[in-house]
């Protein structure tokens, strides 16, 4: 064993940062393998390690790319480990045990993990790469965080795609695409779809629920050529057809990513050659882990085996076992296909004549189920629409257990409560989550070391928080674990996170013990009285709606935009945004607002997406005088409150307006002007159904609907989320519009959680409630509402008449004395 | 309030920067300044104990005295990494902030470090 001269440490360095390169490092973290080695990792992607398989929901939409990391950046550090992330390997050299980088650079090691993974295997059709440029620039591969993002951003302005590959990459891209809105066309060589995992009968119902979902399938099609130069027009099949197309997706397989294997003289097959130790052949000092290697003759696309291979690493590296081996994985995967449950292991089909082949299949409901049994032991099982019984043939095998006579009961659960005798049926070692790697066992053991909600297990096991099919299982676990003693987390439910009530059990609270001030609320509710720095922007703006006259003001329970009235930028520079009620501004307020801008330097003059003027990188300390030469009160742009009200310009000027749209904004913005809320309030008014305004789409919208009516609508939303309001009423008049939407605001003010928008508010509790509660006050609510809503509009006063009179010392000095402030560009 | 003897014999046998009136710092407050070249953010907690750390956030340069605390952490105001006031070390992944001595001497903050 080769150790550096002097100190204990070892070198260790792993190339390849994804899901088998960082899961290696975790492992032998958890071996103590901190103090062993000097960790270096390289990852070609400029980024932490990330949960590939969940690629699939950020194509979708239905995952932020930050939800899905694994390990960000500062992870790395923490543990300090040397990540080069942006840095591609070129060659290892196994005699002088250095790793050599694109950049030239170089790196000895004393072990070496190879994990570079695999590369898409781009099929033989002419003309799909441009030859100046690589690809073609509509012709995408879907293997990382980068090619994702290139296809939603191309997704947004084309219309038809053609995905090339039929199998669960190809699906699940076919998929994204079309919940894109996009017209996709799945073209796949073989005969049935996902024919690696399903026989022909399975993959025939499968197709029928993918076509269901609006997308076309080819079976048997092959793909020759793709026309088009600068745009493409679409692909040619080889019998001739033309499908026409704008985006090309190949997703036909994977080749394990070999290169600098080879190029370093390691043996390379179909993948990196390693023994059960997965070490190369060439270097004990070298091994290779994930979808790269080839084991026993096998090469392995789907991450269970993975977590496996990463152990017995660790275990031998660490010395932590070195007679750990790797024996190869019995492949049972358990997936979720474009929204389809797909379990598969073992064989497909049936291979001697005294194979027993059991199936039963439902077309109609899309479910498959069928089994392969060969000398009373199970070798194959595919399940697919219906996964129920997927733990319990895994089960049977991975283990071999006995089946029962009555062959037919293994694919179906007869009588009983089916989930509490499977998950009890399970062995320990039975795999639950395959994402992670997640073992019944270890669930359990979860609970029994004190985890009490399915949440926190999920946290403490990573079980389900993969691609998050088996969450139902993994809760069922905890439940059978817990027997029944589960609870639900109960922080979820707290108002902030310092003080253990509901908001209607701390609105209660405050309300009986007159608690006025924000660290009077810490001392009589928080455990010990302990304050806590999460909670105080929440529980600030709590006070001021529950008390709208006589709460207490504490300036550090603010954030620091509302103890200066304006919103932080990037380099501690603030943004102004002057109100200007419903959009409507006056030649001589646009000739302050260039005034001021030039006065004091202004680096950028901006028209907001809520229709009024955003000066941007005014430094603190200039606050105050950019206000008092503005002479316009706060627009708040910068608060957890009522935003703003655009309009359209309605009767007035417009040949179609059927209401003076105008007007009623202006009249809602000055009466609702900065209340404080749980999170942003923003409204329109639109003068005809139009929607100029975009009212369809605000938390309050208010549309002209003609003879004098007004459609109000809640809910809507169209920034991180897109939602059409629900029609609370349509009213008679503007007074009414008013009076309905400040009775809307409180009841939204007074009930919905912090940071909660009216697009989930509104669902929430139901516009059919909303309605019973506040057009027709079903419990009689509306006058308490109306009366406090009252209160509020009454205790307005802007906030910008501080600058004049700062409430506290410093409230306007800069927080980074030696830094040149603004930084941002300037135009 | 907290004038540890102990630790304004250091500062004032060191070097050690008198940066403003304690009443200057709001409670539960911070105010940045420049001390010896570096830029210090001083806080007032509300139990009174003056904590003294680097100004500017280790992730993407946050105005750290513009952050809220509690009497164990100030929280950056760009995208609320937290840090604890003692220690300077982050709770949520992010390299540490330095640390420096502060206390209180008739009424003035004292600074040490630099
Ligand atoms: C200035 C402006 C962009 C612009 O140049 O036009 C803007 C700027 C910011 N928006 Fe916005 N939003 C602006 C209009 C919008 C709109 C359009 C609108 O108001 O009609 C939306 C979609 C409507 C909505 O709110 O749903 C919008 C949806 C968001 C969201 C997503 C909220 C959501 O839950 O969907 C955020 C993030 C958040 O609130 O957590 C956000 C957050 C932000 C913040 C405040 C980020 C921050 O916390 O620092 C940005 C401040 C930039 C800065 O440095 O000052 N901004 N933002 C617009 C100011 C409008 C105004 O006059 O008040
Ligand atoms: C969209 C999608 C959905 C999937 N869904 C599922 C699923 O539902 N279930 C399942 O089990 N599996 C699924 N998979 C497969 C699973 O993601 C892979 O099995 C797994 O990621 C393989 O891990 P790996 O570490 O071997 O390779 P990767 O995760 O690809 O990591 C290899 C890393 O090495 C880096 N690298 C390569 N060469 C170099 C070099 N020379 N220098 C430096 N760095 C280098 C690469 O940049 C890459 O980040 C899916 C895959 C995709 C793409
Ligand atoms: S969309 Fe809004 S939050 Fe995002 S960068 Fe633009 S202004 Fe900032
Ligand atoms: S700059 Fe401080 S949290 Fe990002």
């Amino acid at each position: 064993m080769a150790t550096r001269s002097g100190a204990g440490r070892q070198r260790l360095v792993v190339v390849g940062n994804g899901m088998a390169g960082a899961r290696t490092v975790e492992e032998v973290l958890a071996r103590g393998g901190a103090e062993r080695f000097d960790i270096t990792v390289y990852g070609e992607e400029p980024y932490g390690n990330y949960n590939r398989i969940l690629l699939s929901h950020v194509l979708q939409g239905v995952d932020d790319e930050a939800d899905i990391f694994l390990n960000t950046v500062a992870w790395y550090a923490e543990n300090g480990i040397d990540l080069r992330s942006g840095v591609r390997v070129q060659r290892i050299d196994p005699f002088g045990k250095v790793v050599v980088d694109g950049a030239g650079g170089t790196q000895p090691y004393d072990r070496l993990v190879i994990a570079t993974g695999s590369v898409p295997f781009v099929p033989d059709i002419a003309h799909l790469r441009d030859p100046r440029r690589g690809f073609h620039q509509a012709v995408f591969t879907f293997r990382t965080l980068d090619d994702t993002r290139r296809m939603v951003a191309y997704a947004r302005d084309h219309e038809r795609a053609v995905v090339i590959g039929g199998g669960l990459l190809g699906l699940e891209a076919a998929a994204g695409l079309a919940s894109h809105g996009m017209r996709v066309t799945v073209v796949h060589g073989p005969g049935h779809l996902m024919n690696a995992q399903l026989d022909e009968a399975a993959g025939r119902i499968l197709r029928r629920s993918i076509e269901a979902l609006g997308i076309e399938v080819e079976c048997g099609a092959r793909t020759t050529a793709v026309r088009g130069r600068e745009q493409i027009e679409g692909i040619e099949l080889r019998d001739g057809r033309f499908l026409p197309c704008d985006m090309v997706v190949l997703a036909a397989g994977i080749r394990p990513s070999t290169e600098i294997a080879e190029m370093s003289g390691l043996t390379v097959e179909r993948g990196i050659v390693v023994d059960d130790q997965m070490r190369v052949p060439e270097s004990d000092d070298v091994f290779a882990v994930g979808e790269c290697v080839q084991h026993r003759g096998e090469t392995y696309g789907l991450v269970a085996p993975i977590w496996e291979q990463a152990k017995v690493i660790a275990d031998v590296l660490t010395g932590a076992d070195p007679h750990a081996a790797y024996h190869g994985t019995r492949t049972a995967t358990k997936l979720k296909v474009a929204g389809v449950d797909v379990a598969s292991m073992g064989v497909v089909a049936p291979e001697r004549d005294t194979d027993e082949h059991v199936v039963l299949s439902e077309p109609r409901r899309g479910v498959h189920r069928s089994v392969v049994i060969r000398d009373g032991r199970l070798i194959g099982a595919t399940l697919l629409g219906d996964v129920g019984r997927a733990a319990f043939l895994q089960g049977a095998f991975e283990r071999g257990t006995a089946l029962p006579e009555e062959r037919l009961s293994l694919l179906l659960d007869l009588g009983g409560p089916p989930a509490e005798v499977s998950v009890a049926e399970l062995d320990d070692h039975a795999t639950v989550c395959t994402c992670n790697g997640v073992s019944k066992g270890a669930i359990c053991g979860a609970v029994t070391g004190g985890c009490r909600t399915v949440g926190s297990v999920m946290d403490a096991t990573r079980a389900g928080k993969g691609c998050g099919s088996c969450k139902g299982l993994v809760a069922q676990v905890v439940e059978w674990a817990a027997g029944g003693a589960v609870e639900e987390d109960p922080s979820a439910s707290w108002y902030v996170p310092g003080i253990p009530l509901t908001k209607a059990e701390l609105v209660e609270q405050i309300r009986a013990r007159r608690l006025l001030s924000v660290s009077s609320v810490f001392a009589a509710l928080a455990p010990e009285g302990a304050d806590d720095a999460r909670s105080k922007m929440a529980l600030t703006s709590l006070l001021r709606v529950v008390w709208p006259h006589d709460h207490v003001d504490e300036r550090d329970a603010r954030f620091v935009n509302d103890r200066v009235h304006a919103n932080i930028q990037r380099d501690g520079t603030f943004s102004v945004v002057p109100q200007m009620k419903g959009g409507v501004t006056t030649p001589e307020q646009l000739r302050t607002i260039a005034d001021v801008a030039d006065r004091y330097h202004v680096p950028l003059v901006k028209v907001t997406g809520g229709q009024r003027i955003d000066l941007l990188g005014v430094p603190k300390e200039d606050l105050p005088k950019v206000w008092r030469d503005l002479g316009m009160p706060s627009g708040y742009a910068y608060g957890k409150s009522f935003r703003t009200v655009k309009t359209c310009v309605g009767t007035d000027f417009c040949r179609f307006g059927l209401g003076d749209s105008t007007q009623l904004g202006i009249d809602l913005e000055s009466r609702y002007q900065g209340l404080e809320s749980p999170a942003k309030m923003k409204l329109a008014v639109s003068g005809c159904p139009r929607n100029c305004a975009e009212s369809l789409v605000k938390d309050v919208g208010v549309v002209a609907v003609g003879e004098g009516r007004w459609d109000v609508l809640v809910g809507g939303a169209a920034g991180a989320h897109i939602r059409q309001g629900d029609v609370l009423a349509t009213v008679d008049s503007p007074e009414e519009v008013v009076r309905l939407a400040g009775r809307f605001m409180q009841y939204y003010r007074e009930n919905a959680g912090w940071l909660e928008r009216t697009y989930t508010f509104v669902p929430r509790v139901g516009i059919e409630r909303l309605r019973a509660l506040l057009v027709e006050d079903g419990e009689g609510l509306a006058a308490g509402l109306d009366e406090r809503m009252q209160e509020a509009v009454d205790a307005y006063v802007d906030p910008w008449q501080e600058g004049a009179a700062p409430v506290e010392p410093g409230q306007f000095r800069t927080a980074l004395p030696l830094t040149p402030l603004p930084q941002v560009p300037v135009r | 309030m907290s004038a540890e003897p102990q630790v304004v014999a250091d500062l004032v046998a060191g070097s050690a920067t008198a940066v403003c009136r304690v009443e200057e710092i709001p409670p539960g407050e911070g105010r940045a300044f420049a001390v010896a070249g570096e830029q210090v953010a001083v806080f007032r907690l509300r139990t009174g104990v003056l904590r003294a750390v680097s100004a500017v956030c280790p992730h993407r340069g946050g105005p750290i005295a513009d952050g809220q605390t509690d009497a164990q952490v100030v929280v950056c105001p760009l995208h609320a990494h937290v840090f604890d006031l003692a220690t300077g070390a982050c709770r949520t992944g992010q390299p540490p902030l330095r640390t420096f001595p502060v206390a209180e001497a008739d009424g003035w903050v004292l600074v040490g470090g630099g």
